[in-house]
């Protein structure tokens, strides 16, 4: 009986913790005032109207779409190869690699920040842009690796042995029998790649430079000096595409099958 | 070549890594010929069907396919056709797409694809599911799809992987139906592999039993079904009384020597089928432990001086209580001599 009333009070403050701060955020975007306060005051559009006036956002917005889009495909281009070749043969250092692919997640993404900065961008004069786009690509790869690996363990070897007999090469197999369907873990693990790096901040932290840093570190050099609602406004704006895009993946490929 | 070696296996051996599946197979089979390969589970006889498919690369040995030496020829290039235990369906295809796979890859396309790919679908009786994706069939309806798939590439041999283990009784008799008629309407040279001597015994022309990665014994069904010739195989075709030969006498399982009921032949064992038992009378008796009605029979476990012996009776006959004391008979005539033991 007690379990029955407790339950439900426990699921809403959980719901609350989570999702609250989003809704105060939404709020805050909409206010009239001209500080980031809540409960907002009164009600207008110019804060978000503001967003798309600033030019810095609109370049670190550009730098974060590269990252996020181009660091999560060059991992994939790594780690499906690698997630087909540690299912598929029973290669001697397979156990080694998978950790190793880990460890971005596993480091803290402020160390890999400053060790990049100091053993790569200082002394090799590494560019930042490149920097960014391998400590990004490291960051996704896990996830790439994890998904990717986790749809093809669904997937029996027989049915490329069976394209292979009935005369397909072994890499046309792979081509034709299995990318098909590992399709939606692909998908999968762009969806979370690209969330990743999209919000990624400690690994970003260290690495900016002139006209080059990623959306969330810009977003807190801008609150730094201005504290105004466009900030929230931003910061909702990009909630909603997110949740715009899991929607869609949930609704045309069961995104929640794979994760 | 002539038909009688159509594919052959010499001193085929093969190995996953160190462990040794088959040795030194020798095997001929004959063009059109449905053969099964039976043997319990890690006997060599999949290893050596997907070594005939080219998926696996044999140590030593060579095979040979209608005069052609294919031991190192790829898989992809056999035009063997294998239907696997699990089907191997392409599941982001259709039953059209899956069955067109094959005939695409050679380029056949339009009008002719069509055509082939149809009659396939029309030989399995599944023309009204051309457009269905293959997760949504039954498992005998996957089967057929898989079946067409080889059959439409006109493959030299086709080969089945446990091709009725899935299926329920009725549908096992209708597919084993249909396995026949299309072996016998093309001509295919079929070969399937089985643990189930009923199967083996009920579909092929010829069975291969193996046994550790070698061949035991090979022979139509009534050969191996009546003159086993160890007792490996008599005990894998339901022969459940065997005993060894030794000095003059019969020797049980459990090592108790008894004196036969008249001279016994030259051979290294015997083997009696439960009903080969006579009941009611004889030199020996025992004591009924178990009684279990089987339709037109009753089969019991008698528990004698040298062991348990399975027999059966026919139902017209008075049946015997449990614990029934009865007199019984292993007549020599009625027994299968094994040519080997153990």
């Amino acid at each position: 009986m007690t379990q029955r009333l407790y339950a439900p009070i426990i699921l809403l403050l959980v719901m609350i913790f989570l999702i609250g701060p989003f809704f105060i955020i939404v709020a805050a975007s909409f206010s009239a005032g001209d500080t980031l306060a809540f409960p907002p005051q009164g009600f207008s559009l110019k804060w978000i109207a503001k967003v798309f006036t600033v030019e810095s956002f609109r370049q670190s917005f550009a730098v974060s779409m590269f990252l996020a889009i181009g660091g999560t495909l060059t991992a994939l281009l790594l780690g499906i190869p690698a997630s087909y070749a540690m299912s598929r043969y029973k290669l001697p250092l397979s156990e080694t690699v998978r950790f190793l692919v880990s460890t971005p997640i596993i480091v803290p993404g402020i160390i890999v920040g400053l060790a990049l900065l100091r053993y790569f961008v200082i002394p090799v004069g590494l560019s930042i842009t490149l920097a960014l786009f391998l400590a990004h690509t490291a960051l996704v790869l896990p996830y790439a690796v994890r998904v990717v690996s986790a749809s093809l363990a669904n997937l029996r070897s027989d049915m490329e042995e069976a394209a292979v007999l009935l005369g397909s090469s072994r890499l046309g197999a792979f081509f034709r029998v299995v990318l098909p369907n590992i399709r939606g873990g692909i998908l999968a693990a762009f969806i979370l790649g690209f969330v990743t790096s999209f919000n990624q901040v400690p690994v970003s932290l260290f690495l900016s430079g002139p006209g080059v840093r990623t959306l969330p570190i810009d977003m807190l050099g801008y609150m730094e000096i201005v504290f105004d609602p466009s900030v929230a406004a931003l910061s909702a704006l990009l909630a909603f595409l997110s949740i715009g895009i899991v929607f869609a993946a949930e609704r045309f490929l069961g995104f929640s099958r794979y994760v | 070549m002539s038909d009688a070696s159509f594919l052959s296996l010499d001193k085929l051996s093969l190995a996953y890594g160190k462990t040794i599946a088959v040795k030194e197979l020798d095997l001929d089979i004959r063009k059109g010929e449905l053969l099964a390969l039976l043997g319990p589970s890690g006997c060599g006889k999949t290893t050596t069907m997907r070594a005939i498919a080219g998926l696996m690369t044999p140590v030593s040995g060579r095979i040979t396919l209608d005069g052609a030496d294919i031991t190192r020829v790829p898989a992809n290039r056999r035009n063997i056709g294998l239907v696997f235990q699990s089907y191997a369906l392409f599941p982001h295809l259709t039953v059209f797409e899956n069955v067109a796979f094959g005939l695409k890859l050679q380029g056949i396309g339009g009008d002719e694809l069509t055509r082939r790919v149809d009659a396939g679908l029309k030989s399995v009786g599944l023309t009204a599911f051309s457009g269905r994706k293959t997760p949504d069939l039954s498992g005998g309806q996957q089967q057929r799809v898989a079946l067409a798939r080889s059959m439409v590439m006109q493959p030299k041999v086709l080969m089945l992987d446990e091709p009725l283990s899935n299926l329920d009784a009725r549908l096992r008799l209708e597919m084993r139906t249909e396995l026949q008629r299309m072996q016998k309407e093309t001509g295919v040279t079929m070969i399937f592999v089985t643990h189930d001597q009923v199967e083996a015994l009920a579909l092929a022309d010829r069975i291969v039993v193996m046994r550790d990665g070698a061949i035991e014994q090979i022979g139509t069904p009534e050969e191996i079904y009546n003159n086993p010739v160890s007792s490996f195989v008599a005990d894998f075709v339901g022969f459940e009384n065997l005993f060894a030969i030794r000095n003059g006498k019969l020797v049980a399982a459990g090592g108790i020597e008894l004196d036969p009921a008249g001279p016994l032949p030259d051979a290294a064992g015997l083997a009696w089928r439960p009903r080969a038992i006579a009941l009611g009378a004889g030199p020996f008796t025992g004591t009924v432990r178990g009684v279990s009605f089987a339709g037109g029979t009753r089969e019991y476990l008698l528990e004698s001086g040298f062991g348990t012996v399975k027999a059966e009776a026919d139902v017209s006959v008075p049946g015997y209580p449990l614990n029934a004391e009865v007199a019984f008979d292993m007549p020599i005539s009625a027994a299968a001599p094994l040519h080997r033991f153990g």
